[in-house]
């Protein structure tokens, strides 16, 4: 099975934000949460980049470590899913992440965390693919239909790719030999332990 | 006219078109590279001080301005204190204190009232005392123990319950868990104000520490209303119970102001705090009951055997009879009437 991973050129992102809302109507996410959020670094100063980030689906994920109820599961793909059933919404998966992905509507007492909720690479969740309470909980499975997440299939400049590692490394390794620059693969290092040399 | 005459009149065109083509083409190079002046992920890590809390952070067009952290590589240092230093210094305290209870208990046995108990009754605390203490120690114990299944429940619970029965448990845990601390956090207040007055370090604190607190060897230290170890529990209840509060309430209610780091480290004193309390009331209970003859009486009924009080607490006694003779009760055996 291929290792599904993300990749933001940085290099073409034009911070549209479309992949953010594209994300949003796709998977009917709750008020106040994003699943995806493009990040603008040194905003205003020459050579300032953009990068749009969501859950990286790390290998050996922190937030599957911390989570005192062990809801989370790896799926064939390597994507890494969470059960909204076990969910106790207690925060250690936000607190550990290394890219702020975890987020809680306030739906518990005191306006406390509710079951946390973050991006499923389009895969949905435990329940059966494409049902009612799938999209309920977790929103679209594009990739039990053979399609891939959304944010990447509608990225205007194609800065943001989605798929098998080993392609998309692939296909950023040619931009770059082909323009002859790039400023890397934002997070591989932090996600998956490796870099893409550029 | 032939090819070459024709090429022949051509060339000097050629020299003006290729003069004029040259600077301009070393004013413009054929390939820019935008990455020399650009960010690069590498060099913004590598800024970052190793085990700091900073993070790589942009500006971003959504209102969570947290949602800025773009990479925070001090997540892994949480993981590591979360799964690894937090059950591991809870192992240690509570085991620890069990055994040394196990031990104390097999060496030293029950210690009971050297004098045999008297038919006298002094009162120790009052309904008002009674209240704080077991308000605050209830919910600490329920608190306590929905605090350790998060730690613990994983790896003990979780495998013989299942996946689905664990989660139901521990989401019930958190709710009371939440709602609890209110309790607590009220009964903590209530008991610095009540006791505080007693609870000032004093020399006889110094005396009753040197001595080894009367549990090492068989000699009574002298002490007042609370003697050098029952402020220790106060101080260490009192204190622990701010910085659980404090640590708790900023995890529950999530202010704005507080960045991931901040709620990092509130785990951490939450964790820490509360495993290192749990150990400390673990020991608070033994000697409140198994461990002392006549002593759980005190906190049970609010009144305690005059000679116990007498051995433990003979400066408060003689206080007491001084300025409260009525708070001691019996006496002399009533008489049969005949």
């Amino acid at each position: 099975m291929a290792r599904m991973k993300f990749l933001c050129d940085a290099d073409r992102c034009i911070e549209c934000n479309a992949c953010v809302t594209a994300c949003k109507n796709e998977n009917d996410v709750p008020w106040g949460i994003n699943r995806r959020r493009v990040v603008t670094i040194n905003d205003g100063k020459p050579g300032e980049r953009s990068v749009s980030m969501a859950c990286m689906h790390c290998t050996d994920a922190p937030c599957a470590a911390v989570c005192p109820v062990d809801c989370f599961y790896t799926t064939e793909d390597a994507v890494v899913l969470h059960s909204k059933e076990l969910c106790i919404g207690c925060g250690y998966c936000f607190y550990a992440c290394p890219f702020g992905a975890p987020q809680y509507p306030k739906t518990a007492n005191f306006g406390s965390r509710g079951k946390m909720d973050k991006c499923t690479f389009c895969a949905g969740g435990p329940e059966a693919d494409n049902t009612k309470e799938e999209y309920a909980m977790y929103g679209s499975n594009r990739l039990a239909e053979g399609k891939l997440p959304l944010c990447a299939e509608m990225c205007s400049t194609k800065a943001l790719l989605a798929g098998d590692g080993e392609i998309i490394a692939q296909i950023y390794k040619e931009r770059v030999s082909k323009r002859g620059y790039g400023s890397g693969a934002w997070g591989w290092k932090t996600a998956y332990k490796e870099e893409i040399a550029t | 006219m032939t090819l070459f005459a024709s090429f022949k009149r051509l060339l000097p065109l050629l020299a003006a078109m290729a003069l004029l083509a040259f600077p301009a083409s070393a004013q413009q190079p054929s390939s820019v590279n935008p990455t020399a002046s650009s960010v690069k992920e590498k060099q913004l890590l590598d800024a970052l001080k190793p085990g700091s809390d900073e993070t790589v952070a942009g500006r971003i067009s959504i209102q969570d301005r947290r949602a800025g952290n773009l990479i925070q590589p001090a997540g892994r240092e949480f993981r590591a204190f979360h799964e690894v230093t937090v059950p591991l210094v809870g192992k240690i305290a509570i085991l620890g204190t069990l055994v040394i209870l196990a031990l104390f208990y097999l060496l030293r046995g029950r210690i009971m009232i050297e004098a045999g108990p008297s038919n006298r009754r002094i009162l120790r605390f009052g309904n008002f005392d009674r209240f704080v203490h077991w308000t605050t120690a209830t919910s600490f114990l329920v608190l306590g123990l929905s605090g350790l299944n998060l730690v613990f429940g994983k790896s003990l619970v979780l495998p013989i319950v299942g996946h689905e029965a664990f989660a139901s448990l521990t989401q019930l845990g958190k709710f009371v868990h939440n709602y609890v601390s209110f309790a607590f956090a009220f009964g903590i207040i209530l008991m610095f104000l009540t006791w505080v007055k007693d609870n000032f370090p004093n020399a006889l604190d110094v005396r009753w520490a040197l001595q080894g607190g009367g549990i090492i060897g068989s000699k009574h230290p002298p002490a007042d209303r609370f003697n050098g170890g029952q402020k220790l529990i106060f101080w260490a209840t009192v204190l622990g119970g701010i910085a659980l509060s404090v640590s708790g309430y900023i995890m529950m209610f999530r202010p704005l102001e507080v960045a991931v780091s901040g709620f990092q480290l509130a785990t951490v004193v939450h964790g820490l705090t509360g495993l290192i309390m749990f150990a400390i009331i673990i020991g608070h209970i033994y000697i409140g009951t198994i461990g002392m003859e006549g002593a759980f009486d005190a906190m049970g009924r609010g009144d305690v055997d005059l000679n116990w009080a007498k051995e433990h607490h003979g400066i408060w006694v003689d206080k007491v009879a001084l300025k409260n003779p009525e708070e001691i009760s019996g006496g002399r055996s009533p008489v049969p009437a005949e």
